[in-house]
């Protein structure tokens, strides 16, 4: 008991970002056409690409010598990088037909 | 001075992710919000490069060489994949990236435990809330990564449906397996590597077995669930190394994903405890196998583009079978040629028409189709009993009145575009194979149907021309 009081008592301002991001993350898409429903999903994918940066800091953090953290840290940063490229390209090709049309 | 530039930089990167966001569910803002989101993303990555130090010995980031290296593979490969998938192949492309996504994630939190006995005070073990996280992200990154991987390989076609004796059993056994396995390594006085590694087992296979039952018209379901599995994979990253940008950007996603698979589960009908546990499909083949009376009338070309030409209203109702055979440009062609010749041309959209919804509205925007002339189911629904002819061009489940007459039907409950309202219906097949449901559509056999065999785009420059010849 004593443990998940200092937990949460030592983390409280994690876990106000946390709740309020929930209710952030509901309210910002909950209007949504359904012809961006595509597009949304890709673009929070590439969103939750962000988990790269822990990637950057495992590798960074690694000693030079310790080959097996190097070799994890490094396909880390490899797939986190293709999350987030892949994601933000693959979001904006979507989205470059619909600007088409605008124009029109 | 530093460590100020760097939270600064996180802060902007998480009000780029949540204006991202918010851009991207309106269709005027949405190609900047992409863009907004991205730049914030990249100067996340670079500060965190250049600027991160560490807690303890407040050191810079090292193996440099490493991480560019990294970055580059990563960004060349991800660059060319987004560059040359097709637009049909979309909703796997998504599902892949987010396996990756997954992966790194599960990835972070194994090196991670692998630390915890250097930081460990030693008296009160592994039992706290850092090992929590760290195993929850084990946990639920492999899953998803798994389970995306799955429905990558489903979608590519490379794997069917597939469902083993006792499914709902063995996965709950796992879940619970997993869990207890979680528990049993925080109440161990020491960081057990092997334990973590069956944990790490047991939830891919978990991951595996999640997705392998789950059939056809569930799988944008699924895969946007698995969005969300990520995003909360990333936030326990950024849980564990006080990273706000990770933290926001981790958990936007993952209740923004969430609403994401409320709403898709709504447009089907279905509930989302449904979509996991019972596998679409497959445990209905005997509702799928009722026979049905009456027979299969086709229509020949000449006919089909009299019936067209002379009408006053008609509807597209287009499916996945037509962005398979890439007809969407010979479709707006047909569309052009019998608007010059009086007629109105309206295309109905299911909300889940081709894989994922809205996936039909960005492959007919390929194709130039204006955004007027697209209407949403609700209104379509509406306006079926004016239309003369309905031309359902690769549509099958969506089409398929079982989902309001048979109460057996796996897809029964689920909104349907009502084209038997209408006067005429002709519908555009490869051949008799069933839709992704798997299930018969009585459709067919109805009196206003006629059939029009064969590959939707070569039908559909045939149909033109004759139309033009008319």
């Amino acid at each position: 008991m004593k443990e998940i009081l200092d937990f949460i008592g030592g983390n409280m301002d994690m876990i106000y970002i946390i709740i309020l991001s929930i209710f952030l993350g509901i309210e910002v898409i909950s209007n949504v056409p359904a012809i961006l429903h595509t597009p949304l999903m890709s673009g929070a994918n590439a969103i939750h690409g962000v988990v790269i940066i822990g990637a950057i800091i495992v590798m960074g953090e690694a000693e030079p010598t310790n080959y097996l953290a190097l070799g994890l840290g490094l396909t880390a940063v490899i797939m986190g990088t293709l999350n987030v490229v892949g994601g933000f390209v693959v979001t904006n090709r979507m989205l470059q037909m619909f600007q088409k049309k605008v124009k029109k | 001075m530093g460590q100020h530039i760097l939270h600064i930089a996180y802060l902007i990167a998480s009000i780029t992710f949540i204006l991202g966001l918010k851009m991207l569910s309106n269709p005027k803002t949405a190609k900047r919000g992409n863009m907004i989101a991205a730049v914030g993303m990249v100067l996340g990555i670079f500060a965190t490069i250049f600027l991160y130090r560490d807690s303890v010995h407040h050191h810079h980031l090292g193996n440099k060489l490493w991480i560019f290296g990294g970055i580059l593979i990563g960004t060349i490969i991800g660059w060319l994949m987004a560059m040359k998938v097709k637009m049909t192949a979309m909703p796997q492309m998504v599902s892949f990236f987010n396996g990756m996504g997954g992966a790194c994630a599960a990835i972070i939190s194994i090196v991670e435990f692998g630390r915890l006995n250097e930081n460990a005070t030693g008296l009160d073990g592994i039992m706290n809330g850092t090992t929590l996280v760290i195993l929850l992200g084990v946990l639920i990154g492999c899953v998803s990564f798994a389970g995306s991987i799955i429905a990558y390989l489903k979608l590519e076609g490379k794997m069917g449906d597939k469902s083993l004796p006792l499914q709902q059993f063995v996965n709950v056994t796992l879940m619970a397996g997993s869990i207890a396995l979680i528990w049993y390594i925080m109440s161990r006085e020491s960081a057990d590597q092997t334990l973590l590694y069956a944990l790490v087992a047991l939830s891919l296979v978990y991951g595996v077995l999640f997705v392998l039952p789950i059939g056809g018209a569930d799988m944008p379901v699924v895969i946007s669930l698995l969005n969300s599995f990520t995003g909360m994979a990333a936030a326990f990253g950024g849980f564990l190394y006080h990273n706000s940008a990770m933290l926001t950007g981790g958990i936007l996603v993952g209740s923004a994903g969430t609403i994401l698979t409320v709403l898709m589960c709504k447009a089907m009908n279905r509930s989302l405890l449904n979509v996991i546990l019972g596998s679409f499909g497959g445990g209905n083949a005997a509702a799928g196998e009722r026979e049905i009376g009456g027979s299969i009338r086709e229509i020949s070309l000449n006919d089909a583009a009299v019936l067209c030409n002379y009408s006053t209203k008609v509807m597209i109702v287009p499916g996945y079978g037509l962005a398979v055979a890439q007809a969407q440009h010979t479709c707006h062609e047909l569309e052009k040629t019998l608007t010059a010749n009086g007629v109105e041309v309206k295309y109905a959209i299911h909300p889940v028409a081709g894989r994922m919804p809205g996936h039909m509205n960005v492959l007919l925007a390929e194709a130039d189709v204006s955004y007027d002339k697209l209407l949403e189911m609700e209104v379509a629904n509406e306006d079926f009993d004016a239309v003369d002819v309905v031309l359902v061009i690769g549509a099958n489940d969506v089409v398929n009145p079982a989902a309001k007459t048979d109460p057996a039907s796996p897809i029964y409950g689920m909104p349907i575009l009502n084209v038997e309202e209408s006067k005429n219906v002709i519908v555009f097949k490869r051949g008799m194979a069933k839709g992704y449901a798997g299930i018969e559509n009585e459709l067919f056999y109805h009196d206003k149907t006629r059939m029009l065999f064969g590959d939707a785009k070569s039908s559909l420059e045939k149909l033109v021309s004759e139309v033009k010849s008319l």
